[in-house]
């Protein structure tokens, strides 16, 4: 199929190593080239939140193995940082271009920095990529004063527990009623509030961090909105991600902060709204059709995402007479305070929430979220072993509550899942959401 | 040598907790905690928790492949 | 042939040797219902749907054969076995969460990685010197010969049974498996040997438990018994007669079939077994085909609590099910060229050990017998030969397995 430019993957992660190695699996003998900013080879980034924070893993140690021979040109270390699509090229931050016959994006995001006042202090760090987790980490190391972190996501969480199992003094500050209530509802994150209450972390709900203060260019101080200031040592940032879409702005694709948009078979769309046959996305970075979600327009930042997009790209990459659709059951998971949290479907937009297995007393349970009287998530807290069984459920859209008359099945209350309200979604480039916390 | 295992998949079997003790650990009630970089040594133990993992979770990389392919 | 007399088809011990082109019949329809009322599940998707089912429950044994009268009082009466060992004494594998999970909590607490893997030495010398009784023969009865007496060996050894005691252990294990078959009941006489059995290793085991009480060792035995404390209560003494009569039965009567059923394979295929002797690095690989392609357990029943619908059909609740393991490994759904033996497949998910919540505690230990025994074998003997194939099989449908297997050799090595 392939000219002499070949195959060219800008995002040397995990997307783009699952994609080009779903290349070779799949037939594809041409040139390969993998285009990344970082320097390193493609790694894997859930540990970095977790053991490479609390020191039991090397930063380094986190690289991904490659299961077939890629026979690949590796570009790394050189951003990516525009599109032709007229000459077919991607250009690089070296000055150089890239030209390709098709093209897979999988530049997936990058942290949020600290917006607000005291955005250039030291002693304020984001995690996202392997350097970010390693420069965290050494500063945990020696750090002595409080760890303030920002955010109670999945990230902010992480990060709270390790530096608990670290040994040191944790804030966490975040504008919802309970952490994770944008990923779980206020009703499921009141469990977990109280765990790590329990692991002696000092939660501030229903606050915003309005400035971070410094001494000697090194931050000390914070205060947040509610009056309070608490003095700190550290600060992570956990605000979540926006997608690497900065490089496509002239390239006439449908892309912001909020993804590239894609058609249903992982085709990268143009400003007129036509799939562009040679350009397609995988990964936290592609925005899509999910047929599963009736084909709302879905970006999942989920590492089972990257692995079965990338491949159902390539598949349709080398395939362009038969392309199918991406239908893809989100899932996810997470280790916190000793609590193994699993998740599948996506449980925004759910008007109900049900305990139907164990309960919250046992700290074991899996809830089901509901919407319009259909089972549309899943959520595990150390009950894992059930979650296949709701996950077909979710995917066939059963009704809610979906599995009744179980085993270890308490009597099924259904509550209100506690969502707060969503955030301005961001269509135009350039513009950020409303900032949460500043 | 390097291996990924996929969590959404891992359901706390902990086979590979008997297969490979020194690089694969369950904590909690299904936490796993593994060692993505185990030494070359270790291929045998771990290409034995690979095959007894009754979910298929655990990816390890070819002998050899990272070095032949190397960027 | 319709569809809803396959499985007594199954349990006829006439297809004991080969009950795969039944399997292949029964999968055309993956959720088949019997005459009896039970829904046989037979293919790979339908069966792990199911096993990550809730509403299937392990709390009940497959049906007798005699209907149910609707009166329990009278129901237990006409089956006085299901009732003495599922209810009176149900171990784990015969109770549902969260029960289930309190014993299987009790028994991983003694099972540690640690004490499992140091039997490595243990086992490698028990093979060797089993071997070695054969020296001077030119015929090898592997089940009495090997495959037998190591997993009793082991077990005992693990759960702290004196040496001189084994003997007993064996019979009483043998007739206890047997009334665990799906036919087991029928037979009166069978049924009172059952009872007695599990009577005589209940207060054996009752003893057994006094005397690790007064002098722990460092076995599971003396491990369970310990007395509570208040982070770990203690386990009730029906419970830890129930699990250690459980881990006792379940100990001798899989590896058994599980390392029989692999030397039977081997040399079948003799350039497997040429492999593998070159290169012992093959055995987990050869090991998890083998439960794929021959599992020592062919199927284990349970109950369903609700209305399931699955692969198009709908198991009504309080139904009998049956998960046809060994037919889901040989799905070609699931598995190219099923009926192949080949361990460098890429990708041997089997239902060998089952699945799901239930799945084998034993699992880490069969692999450790099953691995040394087929490579010592593989290496020892030298020119193997089978006798006769198909050997013949002991009665059982489920846990299925040669009653021997005589091996020609030239000698041992």
């Amino acid at each position: 199929m392939s000219g002499q430019a070949g195959i060219v993957v800008v995002g040397a992660s995990l997307a783009g190593l699952r994609g080009a190695e779903a290349l070779r699996l799949g037939g594809y003998e041409g040139p390969l080239t993998l285009v990344g900013d970082e320097p390193h080879r493609p790694y894997d980034r859930p540990p970095l939140s977790k053991h490479v924070l609390a020191g039991e893993l090397a930063a380094d140690a986190t690289a991904l193995p490659q299961r077939v021979p890629l026979r690949a040109c590796w570009r790394l270390g050189s951003a990516a940082t525009g599109l032709d699509r007229r000459a077919k090229t991607v250009r690089l931050a070296d000055g150089s271009s890239v030209a390709y016959d098709k093209l897979l994006v999988a530049t997936g995001a990058r942290a949020r920095k600290w917006p607000g006042e005291g955005a250039g202090l030291g002693g304020v760090f984001t995690i996202r990529g392997r350097d970010e987790a390693a420069a965290l980490r050494a500063a945990l190391a020696r750090a002595s004063g409080r760890v303030l972190i920002v955010g109670g996501g999945l990230i902010g969480c992480e990060a709270a527990s390790c530096c608990r199992a670290l040994g040191l003094p944790v804030t966490l500050v975040d504008p919802n009623a309970t952490p994770l209530a944008r990923a779980l509802g206020t009703f499921v994150g009141g469990t977990l509030a109280a765990r790590m209450r329990a692991a002696g972390v000092d939660l501030r709900p229903g606050t915003q961090v309005r400035a971070l203060e410094g001494e000697d260019g090194q931050v000390c101080r914070a205060r947040l909105a509610d009056g309070a200031t608490i003095a700190v040592g550290l600060v992570i940032a956990a605000l979540g991600a926006v997608r690497d879409t900065d490089w496509l702005a002239m390239s006439g694709l449908k892309a912001d902060i909020g993804g590239l948009t894609c058609d249903g078979a992982c085709r990268a769309i143009t400003r007129t709204g036509e799939p562009d046959p040679d350009i397609f996305a995988a990964g936290d970075v592609a925005r899509w059709p999910n047929p599963l979600y009736g084909g709302r327009l879905v970006a999942v930042e989920h590492w089972g995402n990257a692995v079965e997009q990338a491949a159902h790209a390539a598949r349709n990459m080398l395939n362009p007479d038969d392309p199918l659709p991406y239908a893809h059951l989100p899932a996810f998971w997470s280790s916190q305070f000793g609590l193994n949290i699993k998740m599948v479907g996506l449980a925004d937009g759910a008007d109900s929430v049900a305990i139907v297995q164990g309960s919250r007393a046992a700290g074991r349970f899996l809830a089901v979220y509901g919407r319009d009287g259909r089972s549309i998530a899943a959520l595990s807290f150390d009950e894992a072993r059930w979650l296949p069984a709701y996950a077909e459920r979710i995917a066939v859209g059963a009704a809610f509550p979906p599995i009744r008359g179980a085993t270890d099945q308490p009597a099924v209350e259904t509550r209100a899942p506690g969502f707060p309200p969503p955030r301005p979604i961001p269509t135009d480039r350039g513009r950020m959401p409303e900032a949460a916390h500043a | 040598m390097r291996v990924v295992v996929d969590l959404n998949r891992c359901q706390g079997y902990a086979q590979c907790c008997y297969a490979a003790p020194a690089h694969f650990e369950l904590r909690g009630h299904e936490i796993l905690f593994y060692d993505p970089a185990p030494p070359e040594t270790a291929r045998a133990r771990i290409e034995r928790a690979e095959q007894a993992c009754p979910v298929r979770a655990i990816s390890v990389e070819p002998a050899g492949l990272a070095e032949e392919d190397a960027p | 042939m319709p569809e809803d007399t396959l499985f007594a088809e199954v349990l006829d011990p006439r297809n004991r040797a080969d009950p795969y082109p039944i399997y292949a019949r029964l999968r055309r329809t993956p959720v088949a219902r019997q005459r009896d009322g039970a829904y046989v599940v037979s293919t790979h998707a339908a069966i792990r749907s199911l096993l990550f089912d809730p509403r299937l429950s392990s709390e009940d044994l497959p049906p007798s054969r005699r209907p149910p009268t609707g009166n329990p009082l009278k129901d237990w009466l006409l089956n006085p076995i299901k009732n003495r060992i599922a209810n009176a004494h149900r171990p784990l594998i015969f109770r549902d969460p969260p029960d289930h999970d309190t014993l299987r909590g009790f028994v991983m607490s003694e099972f540690t990685i640690a004490r499992v893997n140091d039997l490595h030495g243990r086992v490698a010398a028990l093979v060797d010197g089993l071997i070695e009784t054969c020296r001077g023969r030119d015929t090898v009865c592997l089940v009495d010969d090997l495959s037998y007496p190591l997993p009793v060996a082991v077990i005992c050894d693990l759960l702290g049974v004196p040496e001189q005691d084994e003997p007993q252990f064996h019979a009483w294990a043998t007739r206890l498996a047997t009334a665990l078959e799906p036919d087991a009941r029928r037979d009166e006489e069978a049924r009172r040997a059952t009872v007695e059995t599990f009577d005589a290793i209940a207060d054996y085991m009752r003893a057994l438990i006094r005397q690790k009480r007064r002098q722990p060792a460092d076995d599971m035995l003396s491990g369970l018994a310990r007395r509570g404390t208040r982070d770990r209560p203690a386990m009730g003494d029906v419970d830890l007669i129930a699990t250690a009569v459980l881990l006792l039965v379940a100990g001798h009567e899989t590896t058994v079939n599980l390392i029989t059923n692999g030397m039977l394979t081997l040399l079948r295929h003799p350039d497997e077994l040429a492999r593998l002797k070159a290169d012992p690095e093959r055995a987990p690989r050869v090991i998890e085909e083998l439960l794929r392609y021959e599992p020592p357990v062919h199927f284990r029943s349970r109950k369903t609590l609700g209305d399931i619908a699955v692969a198009g059909a709908t198991i009504p609740k309080g139904a009998p099910v049956i998960l046809l393991f060994a037919a889901g490994n040989r799905d070609p759904e699931r598995f190219s060229e099923p009926d192949r033996f080949d361990p460098d497949r890429a990708d041997i998910q089997h239902f060998g050990f089952g699945g799901g919540l239930h799945y084998c505690v034993g699992a880490p230990l069969a692999r450790i017998e099953a691995e040394i025994a087929l490579v010592a074998l593989c290496r020892r003997l030298r020119d193997p030969k089978l006798l006769a194939d198909p050997p013949p099989y002991r009665p059982g449908a489920s846990l299925r397995g040669p009653e021997n297997l005589g091996i020609r050799i030239a000698g041992i090595l």
